[in-house]
Parts: C-alpha cells; sequence; structure tokens
C-alpha cells in the first residue's frame, strides 16, 4: 500500500527529489508571504474587533500549524515503529521544534489579542490550557531525544511519546465545544468568516505551510548530512 | 494599504514582531545549520 511511500524514502532519492523542488517551495513561501501582508494590511476593521483581526490571520495559522504539526510527527513516529525506517526517525525528530515554535507564537499572538479583546492575557480555558500541555509535549520530545545517546533507542521511545501525546490532538480541536470556555468556537469551516477576512487568512495559511514544508524538508536533509558526517568520522 | 493600526498598535505590532522574530529566526538557524553541516561534509569527503 506504501509501496509508492518507500520509493521516496530512500536518502539518497529523497535528497535529490527535495533539492530539487526547495529552491520552488521557498520562492513560493516568500510570494504568498507578501501577498498575505498586502491582503492583511488592506483589509477593513472588523465591527466588533476593529483591527486586531490582523493578529487572528498569524494567529489561527499558527495555532492549526501546531497541531498539523504534531499530527506529522504521530504519522512519522507510526512509520518509525511499524517499519523501522530512518528517514521516519529523521522526519518525526525534525518536525518537533518547528511544531514547537509554530505552539509557542500561536499562544503568544493568542495573548496578544486576548488582551484587548477579552481583557486578559491569560485563562485557564480548554483551547489555552491543552495548547500549553501541547507545547510541553513537543518539549518533552525534543528534550528526551536528546537525553538518549543510542538513536536507535531515542527514535523508539520518542515514538511512544508522540503517540501518546496524540490525546491531546481532539481534546485542542473539540475543547470549545466540550466545555463553556471564552476561546471562540471554529469559524473557518462553518463559513462565519467575512469575505474580506477570509481571503487573507487563506493566503496566510499557506504561507504558514509552504514555510513549514521547507524548513521541514531543510531540516531532514540536514539531518541526512549529519548521519553520513558521523559515519564517516567514524570510520576515519 | 493602512498601517494606522490605533488603538490596537500596541498589540498587533508586537504580535508580528514576534512572529517575523521567531519565524525567520527559525529560517536562518535552518539554513546556517545546513550550510555548516555541507561545508563540513565538503571538507571531510575531499581529504
Amino acid at each position: 500500500m506504501f509501496d509508492w511511500l518507500f520509493r521516496y524514502a530512500n536518502p539518497a532519492r529523497f535528497m535529490g527529489l527535495s533539492g530539487a523542488l526547495l529552491p520552488w517551495l521557498w520562492s513560493a513561501a516568500l510570494l504568498t508571504l507578501a501577498t498575505a501582508l498586502y491582503l492583511g494590511f488592506s483589509a477593513p476593521p472588523d465591527y466588533q474587533q476593529g483591527r486586531t483581526v490582523l493578529i487572528l490571520f498569524i494567529h489561527v495559522p499558527a495555532a492549526i500549524m501546531a497541531t498539523n504539526v504534531y499530527a506529522c510527527m504521530v504519522v512519522a513516529s507510526l512509520f518509525s515503529l511499524i517499519n523501522r525506517h530512518i528517514l521516519a526517525d529523521v522526519a518525526a525528530r525534525t518536525a518537533a521544534p518547528l511544531g514547537a515554535i509554530f505552539t509557542l507564537l500561536a499562544l503568544i499572538t493568542g495573548s496578544l489579542w486576548g488582551k484587548p479583546m477579552w481583557g486578559t492575557w491569560w485563562v485557564w480555558d480548554g483551547r489555552l490550557t491543552s495548547t500549553l500541555v501541547q507545547f510541553f509535549l513537543y518539549l518533552g520530545y525534543i528534550a528526551l531525544w536528546n537525553a538518549i545517546e543510542d538513536e536507535t533507542r531515542a527514535a523508539r521511545i520518542c515514538a511512544v511519546l508522540a503517540l501518546v501525546g496524540a490525546v491531546n490532538i481532539p481534546i485542542i480541536k473539540f475543547s470549545v465545544d466540550w466545555w463553556a470556555t471564552l476561546h471562540q468556537g471554529e469559524s473557518i469551516m462553518s463559513g462565519n468568516l467575512a469575505g474580506p477576512f477570509l481571503v487573507p487568512f487563506l493566503v496566510m495559511m499557506l504561507f504558514y505551510m509552504l514555510l513549514f514544508v521547507c524548513l521541514w524538508l531543510t531540516r531532514i536533509r540536514t539531518l541526512i548530512l549529519e548521519r553520513r558526517l558521523r559515519s564517516l568520522m567514524g570510520a576515519a | 494599504m493602512n498601517f494606522d493600526l490605533s488603538p490596537y498598535g500596541a498589540f498587533i505590532w508586537p504580535a508580528y514582531a514576534v512572529s517575523a522574530l521567531l519565524l525567520g529566526g527559525l529560517t536562518l538557524w535552518a539554513m546556517a545549520r545546513w550550510r555548516a553541516v555541507k561545508a563540513k561534509l565538503a571538507t571531510l569527503e575531499k581529504t
């Protein structure tokens, strides 16, 4: 079923393909960033939030990516445990710092939006608390990887931690439905976001996704070369 | 484009500044690591 995936999971083939794709992906990311900023700063003020809606253009994509990156880590960890593939280990390991930064960004920008709109920087409500838990899960995962010297063992143990932490994904997603929270409910898929705000948001979302792919591929490529470097130094 | 963010400029500009700092820093760090490892490998393969 996954034969096509394993064809590209060969490190040499992956290096060739990602090396050819990356210049195009970086160019697309820069172009979408410029477009998103132009559209965002040209958008009219919201009738309730005023221009703080500009914060939501960067907060919501960061929050979505924070969870999506964790989901990528979980899938890579599954492949790591089942198939024992070196590229799956590297993919899971390199996703963690990127996810941690997206989560931190979601927490900081959310706080900067919350103060003028809710009158507080922070509340211990379901969505905010589960996102904070996700941030600590990322930090724990990174710390565990760095604490275990044997890379194969580290990959197995960290994969288990990532899978256990996956429980938090539905909690983040449905926290606004399960509990009465200050954080507003889902407004994009339900069509509650008006056109003048939807387009800048979607373009910024595309930028965050492209940036993640660019950074992820770059980090995977770096770790593959680091492994090669270590084996060469060990052989010398 | 409208850069008049009053009365919320004190919240909006820091949000964009932190995003630029973290995402820009992450990008620079990733690129620097890639270049450093590539250069080290090239030197080692030459010798």
